[in-house]
C-alpha cells in the first residue's frame, strides 16, 4: 500500500488565503492612510498659509474669510492634532469644501466618479484584449510582415502622447469626418432613456475609449509578444513538442495561459497609470469625470478639489489592486503555495 | 546475450555543423550508431561532446540555427531527417518519446499532471476521455507515484522532482512507443531517487521491450543500466562496445582517460593517524529556517542544521555528505558565518565564534575561507584574475604590491599561467576558474577551507585534476578541509573521515572504511546502496 | 568595442541616436538660430505651414513662431528629461541597493515605502505636486523624479538580491570586505547595464509626462514647452492645425527615437537575449 498522496503544503491553504486576504487588506489600508497623510502634508509643505491653500484662489485675498478658516479648521492648534483631526474628517467621509463651487469636495467627486470609471474600465477592456490579441497574434508569426506592422504601430503609440492622439483623433474623426462626437458624453437637450441613452452614450464613449487605450494598448502588445517569447523558449514547451503537440496547440494550450498571466498582473498594476491618462482624456473630450474635475481644480487653483481627487483616485487603484491580487490567487494555482 | 538485435534506429554518418564563430564547425560530425529494440544504449560523454544533440536530432527538436548537413537517422526503415513536421509529430510520442533533466521544468506549471499525460493520447486521437482517464490513472500507478486517483489532479509544483520525473516517464509510456530517449534523466535528482527512477527506466525497459537511448555524463549510471555504451568526444564517436567491454576492457584513450577520472575509494587508502591538533570543534550547532506563516496559518519551520557536533584537525579533510535538503551546504554557511546560527558553539583555535559580531569577527575571516561550487558565478565577471586575488589580502590590510606578488605566486601554485594576472574570468575554462578560485581562498593563508560542492559542476576528467591539486594544497600547507559533497564517491575517494547528514543532523561519522563498509544507519546503508556503479570498479579497468 | 559593433547592429537604434543628435542640436543652437523670444510675436498671427517662407511651419495666433517654439521646446524636454531621471535614479539606486543587499527588516521598510510609491497613481501626484509648489522648471524635474523612481528601486533591488546571493559576492564577504565596499565595487558594477537600459527609457516617459503636465498648463510659465503649445492649440484646433500637428510630431519622433536607442542598449548589452529574438 502507498501512502496516500499529500504535498508538504496540503491542509494549510484555506488559512493562508486568510493570512493573505488579511495582509492585503492591511496594506491597501496603509496606502490609503499614506496619502491622507501626504495630502496633509502637502497642504503644510505648500508655499504659504494652510488655511490660503484651503481657500483657493477664491477667497484667498479675504483676511477675514482666511481667519475664519483658521479658526475653523484649528490651524491653531498644534500638528498633530491638527492631523488627527484631518484623519477624522477624511473617515468620515469629509474630503473638505470646495468654496470655488461652495459645495463639499466629497459630493462633487461622487457626483463625478461613475464617468471616470466608466471611461478607465471601457479603456483598460479594450487596451488589455487588443493588446494580448496583437501580441499573440505578433509572437506566433514572428518574423513575418504582420509582426513588423504590429511592433511598428507598437512602437509608435508607445512614444506618443495621449493627450495628442485625443486631438489629433478630434482633428481627423470629428472635425473633417464628422462621424464622432468630439466633447461631452451624452448629446445635450437630447434626454434619451433605456436603451437609446445606452447607445448615445456608447457611441460617445468610442473616442475617449480608444484615445486613451491605444497607448496602453502599445504597451500590453510589447509585454504580451515578449512574454510569449519567453514562455515559448521553455523546456516544458520542448517536452510538449515531444509528445507530438502541434504547434497551433501547443500556443494555445501551454504558451498562451502561461505567457498571459504576467501581463494581467502588471496590466492591474498599471490601473494608476490609467486613471492618470483619464485626466488628459477627459480634459480633451470634456468628459464629466474626476480627471476634468481636477483640470478644472487646477485653473481655480481649488486645493480642496485637486487633493480629494488625488485621494478618491489612490483609493480606486488600491481597491483594483486588492481584486486584481485576489482574482490573481484564484487564476494561478502556484501562489497560493507560495504564499 | 539472447535478447532480440532488430536494428530499432540507425544513426548513419549524422554531421550536424555549428554556426559559424565557434570553436569548432561541427556540433556532432559523421556519427554513427545503432540502437537496438530492447536493449539500453548508453551515450556517454562530457559537456560540450554533443551527447544531447542526437537525441534531439532524432526527436526533431534541434533549434532552428541547427540543420543536420548529412547523414541518415532511420528509424524503422523510414528516415526522420526526411520527414516533414507533420508526420514527425505523429511519431513524436506515439513510436518514440523523450524524457529530460530537468523535471522542475519540463512539466507544464498551469496544467494539471494527469491533463498533461492524458495530452499524449488525446493529440494522438487515441480514445476518448473515459478510457483515457483509466489509462492515466494505470500509468501513474504504473510509475510508481502515490495515490494515482488524488495525485492527477495535482499541479507540478505540489510535487517532488523524483515525483515529477515520473510523471514525465508516465506520459512518455502513454501509447508504449518502442523506443525511449532519455536525456540525462536522472541528473538533477538526488543519490536515492536517481537509484530509484534507473530502477523504474530498468523495469518499464524489461516489460515493454523498448529500446532506450540514456544519455549521460556518468559512468557510474552506465555501468548500472547500459547494455551497450557509445562514448563521444567533441562531436565524435570515439568508442561503441558492449558495456562490459568498454568499462572494464576500455580501449580509445579518451575513454581510458575517463574512467580513470571516476572517483572511487582507494583500498586500504585511509589514513589513520591524520592530522595534528585540534583545530575546530562544533558543539550542539543548530539552525531553524522559518518561512511563510501569519496571523491564521502555521509557519513552516525546517530545522537545516540540528544539534551537530563534530570536530577537525589540523591536516585533515572531513566529509560532510548529504543529499539536497540534508542541510550540509547551511552547515558550511554557518561555520563561515554566512548566516546566523540559532544556539551552540563554533570554536575554532578554541575561542567561540558564534557570539562574535560581524566586524568582530571580519578580522578572523583570513583563517577560515571557502572554496565555492560554480565555477561560472564565483568569480566577478568584471574584474580581472589579479583584482579578484588581492581583493582580499588588501581588505585585510596587506600593501598593494606585495598582494600582487603574492597573487603571481598563487597562481603558479594552483597551476595557472602569470598571464592569467590581467585577464578576466570568460577567458578561462571551469576547471581552470575553479583553480582562481582556490587561489583566492589560499590568498589569505587561511588554515580552514570549507569546500561546498567544489567539484559537482565539473566534467569528471577535470574534476580529478581538481581534487588533486586540492590534496596536494592540504599536504604542502597543512590545511583542514571541510569537503562538502553530495558524491559518496567523491568523499569516499579524498577524505580521512566522512560524516553523513539528514535531515539537518549528522547521523553517522567515521573513516570512509566505517561508512562504507560497515554502515551503522538505516539512512548510511540506503545512500551507499544507491551509489550509481557500486559493483565495478574503474581502478581495475585501466591499470 | 563589441559593444558598439553590437548597437550598430541595430538599425533602429542607429536611427534613433540620429534623431536625438539632431533634437539635441536644435535644442543647443536654438538661441543662436532663433534669438527673438519664442513668446515674442514676430509675424502675422495665424499663417499657416509654408505660407511664409520666414515661418516654415506657420504661426499661432499670437503671431509666434511654431519653429522657434519648437526649437526652444526640445531644450526643455532633454533638460527635464535627463535631470528627472538622473535624480529618479539616484534615489531609486539607493534604496533598492540598501533593501536588496541587507533584506530583513530594512528591506521590508524601504520596500513597503516604495510599494506605496508605486501604487499611488503617479500622474495625478505629479500634478498635485507641482501645483502644490507652483509650476517652475525645479518643481517640475522634482515631481517627475518622484513619481519615476520606484521601478528604478525595484529593479536595483531585484539584481542586488540575486548578485548577493551570488558566489562572487559571498566570497568578497569571506575574504572580508565591508558591506558597503561589497555593493559598490563587487555588486554595482555588475547591475549598470539594466540600470542604463531603464534609464534611457524613463527619459522618454519623463519627456511625455512633461508635456502632459505642461499641456495641463502645469509648465513653467518662464519657458516654451511643447506641451504647452499643444495646450494653447487646443482652442484652435479647427482654424489651426499646424499649431498642435508639429510639437506632438516633435514629442512623437524625440520620444521613439529615445525608446528606440534604449532597445539597442538593452539588445547590446545583453547579448544572451539576442539569439532568442532572431
Amino acid at each position: 500500500m502507498r501512502p496516500p498522496f499529500r504535498s508538504a503544503t496540503a491542509g494549510n491553504e484555506p488559512l493562508k488565503t486568510l493570512d493573505f486576504l488579511f495582509q492585503r487588506l492591511i496594506k491597501a489600508a496603509f496606502v490609503v492612510l499614506g496619502v491622507v497623510i501626504l495630502n496633509f502634508l502637502l497642504i503644510h509643505l505648500a508655499p504659504g498659509d494652510p488655511a490660503a491653500v484651503m481657500a483657493g484662489e477664491a477667497g484667498a485675498g479675504d483676511e477675514k474669510f482666511i481667519a475664519q478658516l483658521r479658526a475653523q479648521f484649528g490651524l491653531d492648534q498644534p500638528l498633530w492634532w491638527q492631523l488627527v483631526t484631518y484623519l477624522g474628517n477624511v473617515l468620515t467621509g469629509d474630503l473638505g469644501f470646495s468654496y470655488r463651487n461652495n459645495v463639499p469636495v466629497a459630493e462633487l467627486i461622487m457626483e463625478r466618479l461613475p464617468a471616470t470609471l466608466l471611461l478607465t474600465a471601457s479603456a483598460f477592456l479594450f487596451s488589455l484584449l487588443l493588446g494580448v490579441v496583437l501580441g499573440v497574434l505578433a509572437a506566433y508569426k514572428r518574423g513575418t510582415l504582420a509582426d513588423s506592422l504590429i511592433m511598428t504601430g507598437a512602437l509608435i503609440f508607445y512614444a506618443t502622447p495621449l493627450f495628442w492622439v485625443a486631438l489629433m483623433a478630434v482633428l481627423v474623426f470629428s472635425i473633417h469626418l464628422d462621424w464622432l462626437p468630439p466633447f461631452d458624453m451624452e448629446s445635450i437637450g437630447a434626454d434619451y432613456t433605456g436603451w437609446a441613452r445606452f447607445a448615445d452614450i456608447a457611441y460617445h464613449l468610442i473616442l475617449p475609449t480608444v484615445t486613451l487605450g491605444l497607448f496602453f494598448t502599445a504597451l500590453y502588445t510589447r509585454l504580451t509578444r515578449a512574454s510569449m517569447l519567453e514562455v515559448m523558449s521553455l523546456d516544458f514547451v520542448k517536452t510538449a513538442r515531444a509528445k507530438g503537440v502541434p504547434k497551433a496547440r501547443i500556443i494555445r494550450r501551454h504558451v498562451l495561459r502561461n505567457a498571459v498571466l504576467p501581463v494581467f498582473t502588471f496590466a492591474s498594476i498599471q490601473a494608476g497609470q490609467l486613471v492618470g491618462g483619464a485626466v488628459l482624456t477627459e480634459t480633451v473630450f470634456a468628459w464629466p469625470g474626476i480627471g476634468r474635475l481636477m483640470f478644472d481644480a487646477l485653473l481655480q487653483r481649488d486645493y480642496p478639489v485637486l487633493l480629494g481627487v488625488f485621494l478618491v483616485t489612490a483609493a480606486v487603484v488600491v481597491t483594483v489592486n486588492l481584486v486584481a491580487d485576489l482574482l490573481y490567487r484564484i487564476v494561478d494555482p502556484r501562489i497560493e503555495a507560495a504564499g | 546475450m539472447d535478447k532480440e538485435t532488430t536494428s530499432l534506429l540507425r544513426v548513419e554518418s549524422l554531421s550536424i555543423p555549428l554556426p559559424a564563430g565557434l570553436d569548432r564547425t561541427y556540433a556532432v560530425e559523421n556519427i554513427s550508431y545503432e540502437l537496438n529494440a530492447g536493449e539500453i544504449l548508453c551515450v556517454v560523454g562530457e559537456s560540450g561532446s554533443g551527447k544531447s544533440m542526437t537525441a534531439n536530432a532524432i526527436m526533431g527538436l534541434l533549434p532552428s540555427y541547427l540543420k543536420p548537413s548529412g547523414g541518415r537517422i532511420v528509424f524503422r526503415g523510414r528516415d526522420l531527417l526526411a520527414m516533414s513536421e507533420p508526420e514527425l509529430e505523429r511519431e513524436r510520442g506515439r513510436s518514440v518519446a523523450m524524457i529530460f533533466q530537468e523535471p522542475l521544468s519540463a512539466l507544464n506549471p498551469l496544467m494539471k499532471v494527469g491533463e498533461q499525460v492524458a495530452e499524449v493520447m488525446l493529440v494522438h486521437g487515441e480514445g476518448d476521455a473515459a478510457a483515457r482517464e483509466r489509462r492515466v490513472l494505470e500509468l501513474l500507478d504504473f510509475v510508481g507515484l502515490p495515490d494515482p486517483a488524488s495525485l492527477r489532479h495535482a499541479y507540478p509544483f505540489r510535487l517532488s522532482g523524483g515525483q515529477r520525473q515520473r510523471v514525465m516517464i508516465a506520459m512518455a509510456l502513454a501509447l508504449e512507443p518502442a523506443m525511449l530517449i532519455a536525456d540525462e534523466p536522472t541528473t538533477a535528482l538526488d543519490v536515492t531517487t536517481q537509484a530509484q527512477i534507473l530502477e523504474l527506466i530498468r523495469r518499464i525497459q524489461a516489460a515493454k521491450g523498448m529500446g532506450v537511448m540514456f544519455i549521460t555524463h556518468d559512468f557510474g549510471v552506465v555501468a548500472d543500466i547500459a547494455d551497450r555504451v557509445v562514448v563521444m568526444e567533441r562531436g565524435l564517436v570515439v568508442e561503441q562496445g558492449m558495456a562490459a567491454d568498454v568499462l572494464n576492457r576500455p580501449q580509445h584513450p579518451y575513454t581510458r582517460r575517463l574512467i580513470a577520472a571516476v572517483p572511487h575509494r582507494e583500498d586500504g587508502a585511509d589514513r589513520t593517524d591524520a592530522g595534528g591538533e585540534t583545530l575546530l570543534e562544533v558543539k550542539q550547532l543548530s539552525k531553524t529556517y522559518r518561512s511563510g506563516g501569519g496571523l491564521f496559518s502555521k509557519a513552516r519551520v525546517v530545522k537545516a542544521v540540528d544539534d551537530v557536533s563534530f570536530s577537525l584537525r589540523r591536516g585533515e579533510t572531513l566529509g560532510v555528505v548529504g543529499e539536497s535538503g540534508s542541510g550540509k551546504s547551511t552547515l558550511g554557511r554557518c561555520l563561515l558565518k554566512l548566516t546566523d546560527v540559532d544556539g551552540g558553539e563554533i570554536r575554532f583555535r578554541g575561542r567561540d565564534i558564534v557570539p562574535l559580531s560581524p566586524g568582530a569577527f571580519r578580522p578572523m575571516r583570513r583563517h577560515v575561507q571557502m572554496i565555492f561550487q560554480d565555477p561560472f558565478s564565483s568569480l566577478n565577471p568584471r574584474q580581472t584574475i589579479g583584482r579578484i586575488l588581492t581583493d582580499g589580502p588588501v581588505a585585510n590590510g596587506v600593501p598593494l604590491a606585495e598582494a600582487q606578488a603574492r597573487a603571481r605566486e598563487l597562481l603558479g601554485l594552483v597551476g595557472l599561467e602569470p598571464s592569467a594576472f590581467d585577464r578576466y574570468p570568460h577567458e578561462f575554462s571551469g576547471g581552470q576558474r575553479q583553480r582562481v578560485g582556490i587561489a583566492r581562498a589560499l590568498a589569505l593563508d587561511p588554515e580552514l577551507l570549507v569546500a561546498d560542492e567544489s567539484v559537482s559542476a565539473l566534467d569528471v576528467s577535470v574534476q580529478a585534476q581538481v581534487l588533486e591539486l586540492l590534496q596536494d594544497l592540504q599536504r604542502k600547507l597543512d590545511l583542514a578541509i571541510i569537503f562538502i559533497t553530495h558524491d559518496l564517491r567523491v568523499a569516499a575517494q579524498i577524505c580521512d573521515r566522512v560524516a553523513v547528514m539528514h535531515r539537518g543532523a549528522i547521523v553517522e561519522c567515521g573513516p570512509p572504511a566505517q561508512i562504507f563498509d560497515a554502515p551503522r544507519h538505516a539512512y548510511t546503508r540506503q545512500l551507499i546502496a544507491a551509489i550509481p556503479g557500486l559493483a565495478w570498479n574503474p581502478r581495475q579497468a585501466v591499470v | 568595442m563589441t559593444f558598439f559593433r553590437r548597437y550598430a547592429q541595430h538599425y533602429g537604434a542607429l536611427v534613433g541616436l540620429a534623431i536625438l543628435g539632431m533634437v539635441l542640436l536644435l535644442a543647443l543652437l536654438a538661441p543662436l538660430i532663433y534669438p527673438v523670444s519664442p513668446w515674442q510675436g514676430v509675424g502675422e498671427p495665424l499663417l499657416g505651414p509654408f505660407e511664409d517662407p520666414a515661418f516654415p511651419l506657420g504661426t499661432d495666433m499670437l503671431g509666434r513662431d511654431i519653429a522657434a517654439g519648437l526649437a526652444y521646446g526640445a531644450r526643455v524636454s532633454l533638460l527635464i528629461g535627463v535631470v528627472s531621471t538622473a535624480v529618479a535614479v539616484v534615489i531609486g539606486v539607493s534604496i533598492g541597493a540598501l533593501a536588496g543587499f541587507y533584506g530583513g527588516r530594512i528591506d521590508d521598510l524601504l520596500m513597503r515605502f516604495t510599494e506605496f510609491f508605486q501604487t499611488i497613481p503617479a500622474f495625478a501626484m505629479a500634478i498635485v505636486l507641482v501645483a502644490i509648489f507652483n509650476p517652475t522648471i525645479t518643481s517640475i524635474t522634482l515631481a517627475i523624479a518622484i513619481v519615476s523612481w520606484p521601478p528604478v528601486a525595484r529593479l536595483v533591488r531585484g539584481e542586488f538580491m540575486s548578485l548577493r546571493s551570488r558566489e562572487f559576492v559571498q566570497a568578497a564577504v569571506v575574504v572580508g570586505q565591508s558591506g558597503p565596499r561589497i555593493m559598490l565595487t563587487q555588486i554595482l558594477p555588475n547591475t549598470l547595464s539594466p540600470i542604463i537600459v531603464t534609464a534611457s527609457l524613463m527619459v522618454a516617459t519623463a519627456i511625455l509626462t512633461e508635456s502632459s503636465l505642461s499641456f495641463l498648463g502645469l509648465g513653467d510659465r518662464n519657458m516654451m514647452s511643447w506641451g504647452f503649445m499643444i495646450g494653447a492649440a487646443r482652442t484652435m484646433l479647427r482654424e489651426a492645425w499646424w499649431m498642435s500637428v508639429f510639437p506632438g510630431v516633435a514629442i512623437l519622433v524625440t520620444v521613439l527615437a529615445i525608446n528606440l536607442i534604449g532597445e539597442g542598449l538593452n539588445d547590446a548589452m545583453n547579448p544572451h537575449l539576442r539569439g532568442r529574438k532572431g
